[in-house]
């Protein structure tokens, strides 16, 4: 066994246990770092395929951003732990069917004779560039689907401001053009007293 | 110098065989984190000196001739005091935090070039690994907020999560346009890209001059350092994200903040004023050029917070918001297009 399989064993152990804690933390807050965790091993999973790029970006998306909002809300969530427990054993089997059906799938995929390349990951020079033969493939062969997955985030995006956006009539808000235009002059006023000498004061 | 490394590590191979690579890995890794940990130590020193001087005192002079020992003092204190866990806190994330805050900041050093062929890990994606390992520094403070059990710690960490992800992405687009600039995401052949004959007129900063001054602020956003420090901003939150904090837990924070100023500090250096290049043709380049413009840099950092009053919270999510990331994304379709003309000579 050579070092980069005990890798890989160890980083699916990891990212297994990190998954399984997640529905089975008590604490949402663990469960939301849980999540992150089983993140972060997955890209050590995918930087053992040589996939540097995706698995970069894994961390710097998901664990430095999206992960960073959620715990971001649940931390300020009023959570009441029985509630969120109730469900567990009356979906359980549900989920781990939709699991078993997903893993089935997984090794069916893998195990087939048909898919290329078989179950070795493919072995590149080290001056080959993943992020230059993902970027070169995604605007050339799959330039439209990629700009379709991009207009629907945008949908997505302009859909999700349109729902919070609620104009208050009675807000006050400031109007930052109008702040930085004030001038001395408007604000301040300079009285100029005479001076006045101790003895004619009183 | 270079000769000398070859045969240490030939006489090393010889005598341990396969178990002496990580050997040698630790101590790469040693001679970057030792001088860090120290240069963090002597700019907490440099800080209190230089806005002394600033403000007419003299800052830190009993400990030691200058006050040079006032770092060792310190040190020392805080390593005896005792670290206490608040009630009602998560022990475990309490105890976690700093380390999570601090881990990061050291990560990144792991792609940082010093010189021509000097860096730990030459890696392809080494830019987007910077930006991974600053984005994960959040957690610390985050984590510290929470597990603390506290309104303010909490308020402090709510207030710095905000301040760093918005920051992020004008960072993370700042640094898209050295990336179209180098046409690589290898630290090393961005500061290869700015070599020329012109010395320092090579340098990106000319061309991204508005991503050069974006990404200095929003710097000093990511680091919570003055005037951008709503995450402490002691006059209103005693000290927010690590007010629960005491001791050498508490020192963590200190270092992974002084340690995120200085891996700005190079990293500004690096992919702006061309690292370790000479600003002029007839000097050679060396790693001393790098110390100089990542001092620079450092002494802007204290400048800054020695000059500027704290800014309001909505002022600051309005730079980042409405005045930087609109002008980022601009100045990349500018690049972009500029690129494409003969008049790109960078």
């Amino acid at each position: 066994m050579n070092f980069e399989t005990i890798m890989f064993y160890v980083f699916a152990a990891l990212t297994i246990f990190a998954a399984l804690r997640v529905i089975t933390a008590h604490n949402p807050v663990h469960a939301v770092l849980f999540l992150v965790l089983a993140f972060i091993s997955s890209a050590g999973i995918w930087i053992l395929l040589e996939a540097e790029f995706l698995a970069i970006t894994l961390v710097l998306v998901y664990v430095g951003a999206v992960m960073v909002l959620f715990l971001f809300v649940v931390m300020m969530l009023d959570i009441n732990l029985v509630r969120l427990r109730e469900g567990l054993w009356r979906w359980l089997p549900f989920g781990a069917a939709l699991a078993g059906l997903m893993a089935f799938e997984m090794i069916w995929v893998l195990g087939s004779s048909g898919t290329s390349g078989g179950k070795v990951a493919i072995k590149h020079a080290a001056d080959y560039s993943n992020t230059k033969e993902l970027g070169r493939l995604i605007y050339t062969e799959y330039v439209y689907p990629f700009e379709i997955a991009a207009v629907l985030l945008l949908v997505a995006m302009v859909a999700a401001i349109a729902l919070t956006l609620r104009r208050r009539k009675d807000a006050k808000s400031q109007v930052v053009a109008e702040q930085v235009a004030v001038k001395k002059a408007d604000r301040l006023r300079i009285v100029k007293m005479q001076g006045e000498s101790k003895e004619s004061g009183k | 110098m270079m000769e000398l490394l070859q045969t240490l590590q030939q006489a090393g191979l010889e005598l341990l065989g396969p178990a002496w690579l990580p050997i040698w890995t630790i101590v790469k890794i040693m001679v970057i984190t030792v001088p860090i940990m120290l240069t963090v130590a002597y700019l907490t020193l440099a800080e209190r000196k230089v806005i002394g001087y600033m403000q007419i005192r003299i800052g830190p002079n009993r400990v030691g001739p200058y006050g040079l020992l006032q770092p060792l003092a310190d040190g020392a204190k805080l390593l005896f005091k005792e670290i206490i866990i608040p009630s009602g806190s998560n022990k475990f994330l309490f105890i976690a935090a700093p380390i999570l805050g601090l881990a990061p900041a050291l990560a990144a050093w792991a792609v940082m070039p010093f010189s021509e062929g000097m860096v730990l890990t030459n890696v392809n994606a080494g830019l987007l690994y910077i930006l991974a390992m600053t984005s994960l520094s959040v957690y610390g403070i985050i984590i510290a907020g929470w597990a603390s059990n506290s309104k303010y710690a909490f308020i402090g960490a709510v207030r710095s999560v905000a301040q760093i992800v918005s920051y992020e992405i004008a960072m993370g687009f700042a640094l898209v346009c050295v990336l179209m600039a180098s046409q690589s995401m290898n630290v090393g052949d961005i500061v290869r890209g700015q070599q020329g004959s012109l010395g320092m007129l090579n340098w990106y900063f000319i061309p991204l001059f508005p991503m050069f001054l974006v990404y200095l602020i929003s710097g000093v956003a990511e680091t919570n350092r003055a005037p951008f420090d709503m995450a402490e901003g002691e006059s209103e939150i005693v000290a927010g994200f690590h007010v629960e904090y005491s001791g050498m837990a508490f020192a963590m924070f200190f270092l992974a903040e002084y340690a995120n100023m200085i891996l700005i500090s190079f990293l500004t250096a690096i992919m702006f004023l061309g690292g370790w290049l000479s600003p002029v043709p007839f000097l050679p380049d060396s790693f001393i050029w790098l110390l100089a413009k990542a001092s620079f840099f450092l002494f802007l950092f204290l400048w800054l917070r020695a000059t500027f009053p704290r800014y309001r919270y909505d002022q600051l999510m309005r730079l980042g918001w409405k005045v930087f990331i609109p002008l980022t994304i601009v100045w990349v379709v500018v690049v972009a297009v500029w690129m494409q003309t003969t008049l790109w000579v960078w």
